[in-house]
């Protein structure tokens, strides 16, 4: 255990040293991010607007808040896509990794982790900004503080789990961006992250109880938008849980046949 | 004495998709899909001492690199048997990883953006090196390679060669017992190739390393080799001492002299290979050698003659034009 908490400061710190030397370009990539949530505020808000002042639910303000905390969960859950599988292998840095005794996932969770702490450092002030010009309407209580910071970690953690299952089909292929693209189309409308899941037709919500993609995404915006009840926060912390713990033991039973197949291409 | 790497009919065979080309071959082949067996690898067989530095040789696609990715445990043999340490690679236990490690000339494993030592620290947190002798160590490899002032620049403004000494300080940290090193020298100039040289053969003799080489530069080989392993088309051509390699697959010798008469005929003693001012240098089938130059010495005004072996490069171009059956 010593052994990993000792690699998992040393890799995150490598990864916050290295963060931190583009600071600009980190930014503007966090700014290019902000578009899609900025745009579904405007429309989601125009619509409660004409609706009488709410839709499902939903003011303007707590449809602002949403997004806000939106922007924060969609950097917090940025993981090793599919994309990067097929670049490491082709590249050949997957064979390096490999030549070390710990298992890649661990470099990738660590380096992603700090990665986001400089993330987050640079969202606040457009957090700010943003609350500044959106008037958001967010009160969440201690509890649901303290639920939030859990959920968006583990929410991390089942990104990592369910896009590494995918970048291991480059095991077996090196073209996977055609099932990362189906994979994000039912991200959009399973998550949370097109529209509040509330907003979303009854079986759309059902069929995302049961789906990662909640659980990655809206679950934790909720937690401090949506006022749960607290067997809500609870029951939702325990589906993360099971996401991570079922989700765990099929990605290292999947590596070991996949790693059968590695045919280490890119050297 | 045990050996420290140990493979037997190893093979690695791939099975590839072919098609003829255009339209109607790729149509074809969306229904019915053909396939070659590709043997990267076809039984080869060897064994290596502890403190051995073989050099491990063959033109692009020899399988060179397949087999030393199997050595490794990236790859999975097709059939054979593998033993390192008396691990079976394939199974990559953390045991075996943390006693070998694979250098290769065109990868780096450095952080691009941060200071070669910020990396090493890494280094030291993956192999679970206790702090202090994590010092020791890369003081000593940093003072071997002559790092001192560069540790500190980040590894983008490195030039190439100082780039690859500090990949060997970082893969070496953990001091392993088998060094695969892959084209280790791959672009360096003669200067760089030389200091990387000296380390890997101090590296050796400090701490009884075993190391398996593959280089296209024959100075490495030569430099670093006493024994060498030929593989060709996946199969093994010859195992044995750099010396011996020369002896059998060399079919000339180098005769260097000096004329007093440049103008003199000398095509009846051997092909000209140059001529510069009254320096010639010839090339003569080895067993006519002897007489040749005697033939020279007593039949012309020759000063200065030297007999050399065929440099190192020819005879490896000539093991490698040399088909398998003609070899046994």
């Amino acid at each position: 255990m010593k052994r990993y908490i000792d690699f998992y400061t040393s890799m995150m710190r490598l990864s916050v040293l290295e963060q931190w030397q583009y600071p600009i370009a980190n930014y503007f990539y966090m700014i290019g991010m902000l578009a899609e949530p900025v745009i579904y505020m405007v429309v989601w808000s125009a619509v409660a607007t004409q609706q009488g002042g709410s839709v499902g639910g939903y003011t303007p303000g707590s449809l602002a808040a949403y997004y806000i905390v939106w922007t924060l969960v969609r950097q917090m859950n940025i993981a090793f896509t599919p994309y990067g599988w097929e670049w490491r292998i082709r590249q050949g840095r997957l064979s390096m990794s490999l030549m070390r005794p710990m298992h890649p996932l661990h470099e990738d969770v660590a380096f992603f982790a700090g990665w986001k702490v400089v993330m987050i450092i640079l969202w606040i002030p457009l957090a700010l900004a943003l609350s500044f010009f959106f008037k958001p309407d967010l009160h969440p209580t201690l509890l649901e503080g303290a639920v939030f910071f859990i959920a968006i970690w583990m929410a991390y953690l089942i990104r990592t789990i369910t896009l590494s299952l995918l970048g291991m089909v480059t095991f077996w292929t090196t073209r996977v961006s055609a099932l990362f693209e189906l994979y994000f189309a039912a991200e959009l409308i399973f998550s949370g992250r097109l529209v509040p899941l509330s907003l979303m037709p009854e079986w759309v919500q059902q069929a995302a109880w049961f789906m990662p993609f909640r659980w990655a995404f809206g679950f934790p915006i909720e937690t401090l938008v949506g006022n749960m009840p607290v067997n809500d926060l609870f029951l939702g912390l325990g589906m993360q849980f099971v996401w991570i713990f079922f989700g765990t033991i099929l990605v290292s039973q999947i590596w070991k046949i996949a790693i059968r197949q590695f045919s280490a291409v890119g050297g | 004495m045990p050996s420290v790497i140990s493979i037997s009919k190893l093979a690695k065979h791939y099975q590839v998709p072919e098609r003829e080309a255009g339209l109607k071959a790729a149509a074809k082949g969306l229904f019915k899909r053909t396939y070659k067996i590709v043997k990267a690898v076809d039984g080869i067989t060897f064994d290596i001492q502890p403190g051995e530095i073989v050099g491990f040789l063959g033109p692009n696609g020899a399988g060179k690199t397949t087999t030393l990715k199997m050595l490794t445990g990236l790859l999975h043999p097709t059939s054979g048997q593998v033993s390192v340490l008396g691990f079976e690679p394939a199974k990559r236990p953390h045991d075996y990883l943390r006693q070998i490690t694979l250098v290769m000339g065109n990868r780096n494993q450095l952080s691009w953006d941060l200071p070669a030592l910020d990396s090493f620290d890494l280094q030291r947190a993956i192999y679970s090196i206790p702090t202090d002798e994590f010092k020791r160590t890369r003081d000593e490899f940093i003072e071997l390679l002559e790092l001192k002032d560069l540790v500190q620049k980040p590894v983008r403004n490195l030039s190439l060669g100082e780039r690859m000494k500090m990949e060997f300080v970082g893969a070496l940290l953990h001091k392993p017992k088998v060094l695969f090193l892959d084209e280790p020298t791959l672009g360096l100039d003669v200067t760089m190739q030389k200091r990387i040289r000296s380390f890997v053969a101090e590296y050796n003799q400090r701490y009884n390393a075993t190391v398996l080489l593959t280089s296209h530069y024959m100075a490495d080989v030569e430099a670093l080799c006493k024994r060498v392993i030929v593989i060709h088309h996946g199969q093994l051509l010859f195992d044995g001492e750099l010396s011996a390699l020369v002896e059998k697959f060399s079919a000339f010798k180098t005769v260097g002299f000096t004329l007093e008469d440049p103008a003199a005929d000398l095509s009846q003693y051997g092909d000209v290979v140059s001529v510069d001012g009254s320096r010639v240098t010839m090339r003569v089938p080895k067993e006519k050698t002897s007489a040749v130059t005697s033939r020279l010495l007593n039949e012309l005004s020759v000063e200065d003659l030297t007999v050399e072996a065929a440099p190192i490069e020819d005879v490896i171009e000539s093991v490698f034009s040399v088909k398998k059956e003609a070899l046994e």
